[in-house]
């Protein structure tokens, strides 16, 4: 069986929901290894064994991690032709897409992003054109380097027991490379992130500059708060929240769409949900074309009752 | 302190791409995008206001620094070249080869690869965050690669500075968790978001002035590339089949009456939600 190298960043003490998704799914098509670039924790490293990862490559130098994606993308070819990988499969962060890309052209080998599953063959499927379309593509030269959404794989419950062998390689820092020189960590707010959120609750411009009923109805369905490019736009939540097509796109199992009309672009971000649900006051919003359950009414009103009978119902 | 500074030279890369706001297609046996329809990406217009503001703020064109506009694809692609013409770039370059056609992220960086090589001398290559066609924001990070170029993506703000004779720029990026300042020496490839900045529309003036600007096409051999190693032929990835997503049917739509709030719950409830 081929190896499929798994690139995780830097998990901390413990994997992400996306960490286990690219685990589970590596196992499905071949024999797990690990390429980190990070600290591997001893509680990460059993986990890792646990899921049959065989091997976890690091670099020796870890000054990579300073070089924006340059030093990242050198390390995650080095790692690939170290374990004569047959596939690499990375998350589908802004950032592990561009890994993907510059390790792509080091190891000449094709880069297919966004997949939502990928079959024994490495037949990659996913959508495209804001999910007007699903397509299955193939990497038809090199290895098959592929970045997979978030919430598309069902994690399995890890089995095995092992511990995995680390393996130091040797990367030579490229010189051309830009520097990360700063970094200030934001305030964390409790929530799931975006990326990974199994529920996604969104306002537009409808919340009027108060995103707290927005915010409250996540919280108590434990979910993420997005929002639409209006609403970012106007400064009443952080850029880093909208969704859309210059924004993230999310494929979340619920998401609640509040205040906000889905334009085509708000819809390019959100419209593989499983579920959809929207709350707008104009009967004639676009989003309700599309949504499985929509509310005719305002969300300064039904969000609040709807949290409140959520609260009451989970005791 | 304009005299002592060198000149810069941009190259902002456009793309012509399906209007967004309509229905977009593939088309053909081998499911290329259909580019009817096709404007300059939107995304790209944040690019280009960048790399004028930057120029601007220097002198401009008057103390030698230079805007291109560059594009590849079929005959309609020069009209985002013309756009950006409008809005102020100073030239434009067009590669334009039937070889190109069907060509992926890996293909797409290799040409525009050697255009900013037969350029020459270019200190800035400036890109959108992604193209809001193929929207897989591969393609800076290529051209980084094949340049041997650091990269700078998703800035959400850029200034320069010259140092002992080269440019250095400084960049902001925002993530969800984290804000980082980023710094590289030139020449780099920048990608910008559209929080940078405010692009202008092009006015009559411009648009009168771009009618006298140049408009340079080449082809694959102008840039010393075989068209083995570009299009439907030198890609690196095929789409074997594509299916239009069954549209999604509309379900319950209810007017509230006082208790939406509570129905909304026994929907999320029934589809085990909660």
């Amino acid at each position: 069986m081929a190896t499929v190298l798994v690139y995780l960043d830097n998990p901390g003490a413990s994997l992400h929901k996306t960490d286990r998704e690219l685990l589970t799914l590596a196992g499905t098509l071949g024999e797990p290894s690990v390429a980190l670039i990070g600290e591997l924790d001893s509680a990460v490293a059993a986990e890792l064994g646990a899921y049959g990862v065989q091997t976890v490559f690091q670099p020796s130098d870890s000054g990579l991690a300073d070089l924006l994606v340059a030093g990242k993308a050198a390390f995650l070819a080095a790692a690939a032709e170290a374990a004569n990988a047959g596939a690499l499969l990375l998350g589908n962060t802004f950032e592990a897409k561009e890994i993907a890309a510059r390790a792509g052209v080091r190891l000449e080998s094709g880069v297919i992003t966004d997949a939502v599953a990928i079959a024994p063959d490495f037949t990659v499927t996913k959508s495209v054109f804001a999910g007007s379309y699903t397509v299955n593509a193939v990497v038809t030269t090199g290895r098959p380097i592929i970045t997979v959404k978030s919430n598309s794989i069902e994690v399995a419950d890890p089995t095995e027991a092992g511990t995995p062998e680390v393996r130091e390689i040797d990367v030579p820092a490229p010189t051309a490379a830009a520097r990360i020189t700063g970094r200030s960590e934001k305030t964390a707010s409790g929530r799931p992130s975006l990326d990974e959120a199994r529920i996604v609750v969104a306002g537009g411009r409808g919340v009027d500059g108060d995103f707290s009923p927005v915010e409250d109805l996540a919280d108590a369905l434990g979910g993420a708060v997005g929002a639409s490019r209006a609403a970012t736009d106007a400064g009443w939540i952080d850029h880093s929240a909208q969704i859309g097509q210059t924004g993230k796109t999310v494929s979340p199992q619920l998401y609640v769409s509040a205040g906000i009309s889905g334009a085509i672009q708000q819809k390019a971000g959100m419209q593989t949900a499983k579920v959809i649900v929207a709350v707008n006051k104009d009967p004639d919003a676009p989003v309700f074309e599309i949504a499985d359950f929509g509310v005719v009414g305002d969300l300064a009103t039904v969000l609040p009752q709807a949290t409140e009978e959520i609260r009451k119902r989970k005791g | 302190m304009a005299e002592t500074e060198s000149a810069l030279k941009i190259a902002v890369l456009v793309k012509h791409v399906p209007d967004a706001q309509f229905d977009r297609h593939l088309s053909g046996d081998n499911n290329t995008t259909d580019r009817s329809e096709s404007i300059l990406s939107e995304l790209d217009e944040y690019a280009l206001e960048a790399a004028l503001q930057l120029i601007e703020a220097r002198g401009g064109e008057a103390a030698g620094h230079r805007v291109t506009a560059v594009t590849m694809g079929p005959a309609g692609a020069v009209n985002a070249v013309k756009k950006a013409l409008q809005i102020g770039a100073h030239d434009g370059v067009h590669l334009s080869d039937e070889a190109l056609a069907g060509s992926d992220a890996s293909g797409t960086s290799k040409a525009l690869a050697a255009v900013v090589r037969h350029l020459g001398d270019v200190d800035l290559v400036l890109t959108g965050m992604a193209s809001t066609d193929g929207e897989t924001s591969l393609v800076p990070a290529q051209l980084a690669e094949m340049l041997g170029l650091p990269q700078v993506t998703f800035a959400s703000s850029l200034e320069l500075q010259q140092e002992d004779g080269g440019w250095r720029l400084t960049a902001r990026r925002e993530s969800d968790h984290v804000a980082e300042t980023v710094e590289s020496a030139l020449p780099a490839v920048v990608s910008v978001t559209d929080q940078i900045n405010e692009p202008r529309y092009p006015n009559f003036k411009g648009i009168m002035a771009a009618k006298k600007k140049t408009i340079t096409t080449l082809s694959l051999a102008d840039i010393g590339l075989d068209a083995s190693e570009v299009g439907l032929a030198g890609a690196w990835t095929r789409v074997n089949d594509a299916q239009p997503r069954p549209p999604r049917s509309q379900g319950v739509i209810i007017t509230d009456e006082g208790d939406a709030g509570i129905r909304l719950v026994d929907f999320l409830a029934e589809q085990k939600l909660l």
